[in-house]
Parts: C-alpha cells; sequence; structure tokens
C-alpha cells in the first residue's frame, strides 16, 4: 500500500553543512503492516517520516500510497490520508481551544466537501463523547474544557483518537510515548494496539525500545545512516531476541548500535 | 458630561471595529497586522468619495471590499511569497498611500458637504432621537461581533483559530495554512475597513493621514477591554474589543473637554500603555525571578 522508491533527501546542500540524511531509500508497507522502527541517532528515521509526510519534497525518487503517486502532493492534502503523532504531546492540539473543537478540527477530514460554515452539529457532539469513552480517561464529560488544561498523556490520547477517529491509510507514530510518564505511556501503547487492530490501520512506529520493537506489530526496520540496514517479519522475527538484533546490526554495518535513549529492555 | 458620554461612546463603538479586527488576527491568528492603519484610511477614502457621489450606502460594502482585498495582498506577500508577517503588513501599508490617495482624487483629503450619509439617512427614519449615532454605530458594530464569533465556531472559524494556536498540529491535520491565514486577514482587514468607512461619514470627512497609529490604538482599546472583562473565552474577547473602545474614547474625550493636558499627549500615553501590557508577562516573570534570587541569597547565608 505504501511504496517508496529510491527515495534522497539532503539537508542544506551545497554548504559545509550539507547533510544527506536519507539515501536511495526502498521501502514497501502491505495493507494492515504494523512496522517498528529502531535506529541510531541520525539514521533518518524521522527524516523518512517526513518525506513520507510530506513536510519537505524528496530531491529524488518517489512515494505512492494506494498506487496514486503523492510524491508531489503538499502536506495538508497528504494530511487527509496520513495521521501522525509525534514525540511531543504538545503538537498535536491546539492548547487554547476545547476538547470538543480540537475533535472537530480532526473531524475536518472526514467531510470534504461539507460547507465551511457549518458548526459542530449534536451528533458530532454524541459522535466525540463516544470516542472520548474509549479512551477510559474520563474526557467525555470534559468536552467543554480547553485541551491546554490537560495532562501530556491525556493529551497525546486525545491526538492519537484524532488522528484515528476517521481512520487514516497510514499512521505514522514518532516515539509518541517517550515523552510520557511508563504508566502513561503503558496505557497510550495499549490505545494504539486497540485502535490501530480494530480498525485495519496500516502503522509505522519509531520506537526506542528494542524489546517493544521486537514485540509489538508484525515487522522490525533497522536504519542506519539514512537507510535501512535490517528488515524482519513473519517467523524468523518471532525468534529474534534483543541481542540478535543488535549481533544483526553490527553484522550489517560495522558499528555498534548508538543512540543515547535506546532502551535494551524495559 | 452627558455630551461627552454620548460622543465617547459614538466614537467607542465606530472605532471598536478596529480592535475587534486586531482580536482576530493578534490574538486569534498570532499575526501584528501592520496593514491596519493605511486599511482604516481605505476605508475612509472610498466610503467618503463613493458617498460624496451619492451612493452612501453602497459606500459601506465597497470599503469592505476593499479592506479585504487589501487584507489578501498582506496575506499572499506572507503565505505565497516568503515576506515575514510584519514586513508584509508595512509593504502592504506604504502601497495603500498612494492607492488612498487615488481614491480620494489625488488630494490629501475629502469631504461631504451636504452629502447624505449613513447617519444622515438613519437620522432620518427618527429612531433613538438624539442618540441616533450611537444607535446605529452600535448596531453595526454589534452585529459583526455576533457575525464574528459565530463564524469562529464554523469549520472554517475553528481551522483559523487552530492556526494561530498551533501551527505545527495545522500542519498535520489537513488544514492549509496558507488559506487559513489569507481568510483571517482578509475579514480582519475588511473590519477594519467597516470601521474606516463608518467613521468617515460620521466626521464628513476621509483625511490621508487619518489612520496613523490606528493599530497600536486599537490595540490599546483591545488591552484596556481585556484587562475590564479578562480574556479567556471568543465571546468576552469580542465585547473586551467594544468595551475597551468605549472606555479609550470617554478618557479620550474627557482629555479633550478637561484640557488636563494636550490631546496630544494620548498618543504618548497609548503607546506607553500597550507597551507595557503586552510586556507584562514578561515583566512579571524578571520580578519573580528577582525574589527568587534574592530569597536564596537570603536562605544561604
Amino acid at each position: 500500500m505504501l511504496d517508496i522508491q529510491k527515495i534522497s533527501k539532503t539537508f542544506n546542500p551545497g554548504t559545509v553543512n550539507a547533510k544527506k540524511a536519507v539515501s536511495d531509500l526502498s521501502l514497501h508497507l502491505d495493507e494492515g503492516d504494523f512496522v517498528t522502527i529502531i535506529g541510531s541517532n541520525g539514521a533518518g528515521k524521522s527524516t523518512m517520516f517526513n518525506a513520507i509526510a510530506g513536510v519537505f519534497y524528496v530531491d529524488e525518487g518517489s512515494i505512492s500510497l494506494d498506487s496514486k503517486d503523492i510524491t508531489f502532493l503538499p502536506e495538508y492534502k497528504r494530511s487527509h490520508f496520513i495521521g501522525r503523532l509525534f514525540q511531543d504531546p504538545l503538537k498535536g492540539t491546539a492548547p487554547s481551544m476545547t476538547i470538543e473543537e480540537n475533535m472537530a478540527l480532526a473531524y475536518l477530514r472526514n467531510t470534504e466537501g461539507a460547507s465551511p460554515f457549518t458548526r459542530i452539529s449534536k451528533k458530532d457532539k454524541a459522535f466525540f463523547q463516544e470516542q472520548l469513552s474509549l479512551l477510559g480517561m474520563g474526557l467525555e464529560d470534559r468536552l467543554r474544557q480547553p485541551v491546554g488544561l490537560l495532562s501530556g498523556g491525556q493529551r497525546q490520547a486525545l491526538t492519537l483518537l484524532m488522528a484515528t477517529m476517521v481512520p487514516p491509510k497510514l499512521l505514522l507514530l514518532d516515539e509518541h510515548t517517550a515523552a510520557l510518564d511508563p504508566g502513561t505511556a503503558e496505557k497510550v501503547l495499549e490505545l494504539t494496539k486497540d485502535i490501530t487492530s480494530r480498525e485495519h490501520i496500516t502503522c509505522l512506529m519509531i520506537t526506542h525500545n528494542m524489546k517493544q520493537a521486537l514485540e509489538l506489530g508484525n515487522r522490525t526496520l533497522l536504519m542506519a545512516g539514512g537507510n535501512i540496514v535490517l528488515d524482519v517479519g513473519g517467523e524468523e522475527r518471532s525468534h529474534l531476541t534483543v541481542e540478535d538484533l543488535l549481533a544483526r546490526f553490527k553484522a550489517g554495518t560495522g558499528r555498534e548500535l548508538d543512540n543515547d535513549r535506546i532502551l535494551l529492555s524495559e | 458630561m452627558l455630551y461627552i458620554t454620548q460622543t465617547a461612546l459614538e466614537l467607542g463603538f465606530l472605532y471598536a471595529l478596529v480592535a475587534m479586527a486586531l482580536f482576530l488576527s493578534y490574538r486569534i491568528l498570532d499575526i501584528a497586522d501592520l496593514t491596519t492603519d493605511g486599511c482604516f484610511v481605505l476605508g475612509a477614502a472610498v466610503s467618503v468619495t463613493l458617498a460624496a457621489s451619492g451612493h452612501p450606502l453602497l459606500a459601506v460594502p465597497a470599503a469592505m471590499i476593499a479592506g479585504m482585498t487589501a487584507g489578501f495582498v498582506t496575506a499572499f506577500l506572507q503565505t505565497k511569497l516568503g515576506v515575514p508577517s510584519i514586513l508584509a503588513g508595512i509593504v502592504t501599508n506604504m502601497g495603500l498611500y498612494t492607492i488612498n490617495l487615488m481614491v480620494m482624487g489625488w488630494s490629501a483629503n475629502v469631504s461631504l458637504l451636504k452629502s447624505e450619509t449613513i447617519f444622515t439617512l438613519f437620522e432620518d427614519t427618527g429612531i433613538g432621537g438624539a442618540w441616533n449615532e450611537a444607535i446605529l454605530a452600535g448596531a453595526i458594530t454589534i452585529l459583526m461581533g455576533v457575525l464574528l464569533i459565530l463564524f469562529l465556531g464554523t469549520r472554517l472559524g475553528l481551522s483559523i483559530r487552530a492556526t494561530g494556536d498551533n501551527m505545527d498540529m495545522v500542519r498535520a491535520s489537513s488544514i492549509n495554512p496558507a488559506f487559513t491565514i489569507t481568510v483571517g486577514l482578509c475579514i480582519a482587514n475588511a473590519m477594519t475597513a467597516l470601521s474606516g468607512a463608518m467613521v468617515g461619514q460620521y466626521q464628513n470627512a476621509a483625511d490621508i493621514n487619518g489612520g496613523t497609529g490606528i493599530v497600536v490604538i486599537g490595540l490599546a482599546c483591545l488591552i484596556i477591554g481585556e484587562t475590564v472583562l479578562g480574556r479567556r473565552t471568543l465571546v468576552k474577547g469580542a465585547i473586551a474589543a467594544i468595551v475597551g473602545s468605549a472606555i479609550y474614547r470617554l478618557i479620550y474625550a474627557i482629555v479633550l473637554y478637561t484640557k488636563i493636558m494636550p490631546v496630544q499627549g494620548l498618543r504618548l500615553i497609548t503607546a506607553v500603555i500597550v507597551a507595557l501590557a503586552i510586556a507584562f508577562p514578561t515583566i512579571k516573570n524578571w520580578i519573580l525571578f528577582e525574589k527568587r534570587k534574592a530569597a536564596a541569597r537570603k536562605g544561604g547565608n
């Protein structure tokens, strides 16, 4: 469903700070894949996400989603079918707007062609409430409160809900639980699993937790130097341990996996 | 005193639309839109020129469309051509000077001698008696306030609010910020021009320099209103623009009639009020920090 063909991206080309963040990267995802990604600092994980989401256009190569070429589609248009969550829980919601207004904005994706002058209806509200109750955080009773009053975990859960309420074709999770306390992170991760499996959303997730990377989903990518150096799935992956993964990384790149935040176990 | 109050109320309502426009551009979109000064004169110029040729009613929507166009130019410079937002406003403002002169037939001011205005037309209906000007100005301003609040609750309005609140979120959520900023600035400048249009017909004149400093005065009005009412909700914000504007004009009228100081002195005071109000959070933090340092020093010894 997602097809990335030999994409490259260089930042600050032609200057001393030129950095080839992603080079000649290709990736194919099947419908319903849940892929975890780990890699060193500067391996190009986030750059790949930004290329898929359209934060910038790639220098070379092409990206297509559901056999539609999106290489030159602007970011806001891609957002109609690509959902995104960032590490910073403050990035995904508008703090001075209420929970219901934030959800209405996310719901806009579903109302393509509807008049821009329509307001939030009773039916919308009931739907938002029902969706919020699935989070089990009591947010369904706080529809009219500004999002700025919520905790980071609540905001991230709300962002997750907003990104998936109208199921996207592809969901990009960039260490979306890394900034949360362990309990909340666990909860948001559970929600992620529930929602993606319920809605059959194809998902790419960057994590720095090696164990999580192997346990979650059906496929794991290891990235280094702007490319994918290891891609395991299926039977092979189910027997893989964290130690195996590290060994495979070293065999593949000749270097140790170095990430200042990597978690080898819990 | 009654006369002072009446005049203050009339001008307060008329100029409140500028404060409301700034509420939209500065508070909601987080853009300091310096098109405001020139746009206000543009509204007045279009309105007075059309009223002088016998179309006082048509003059009002025409002025609003002119203002919208000015807002569009600023937004275009900013969203499509990468001109920093403050500079985009200044550049448009500069260009508007010539446009405004052109609208007024290359003269620095235009007067309405015996032409009808929306105010004389309204007076003829006999509604409101001596207060008819305040009532007309108030009705139009309050109507615009209600429309603005209603608009900000629509899907497009929500998108505009999110654009000023969290750009990261907007980019990731299928809203095109270039579009929302453009719509926001067009509406804000239409309101500014409407204010200019009504002030022009109220004073029976348009002057090329009539808009100088309007943006700072508008901000002062908004800040005064927010200080009185608090700035939590949208409705309060719109009311704050009106209340603040009335208070400002009342102070202005009192200074003008009591002559406790030269009325030109108000500009300096206005500038100081705006600077202090915007600097307030920083000053507060600095004081808290100094207190903490002092406390730490005491504790250490």
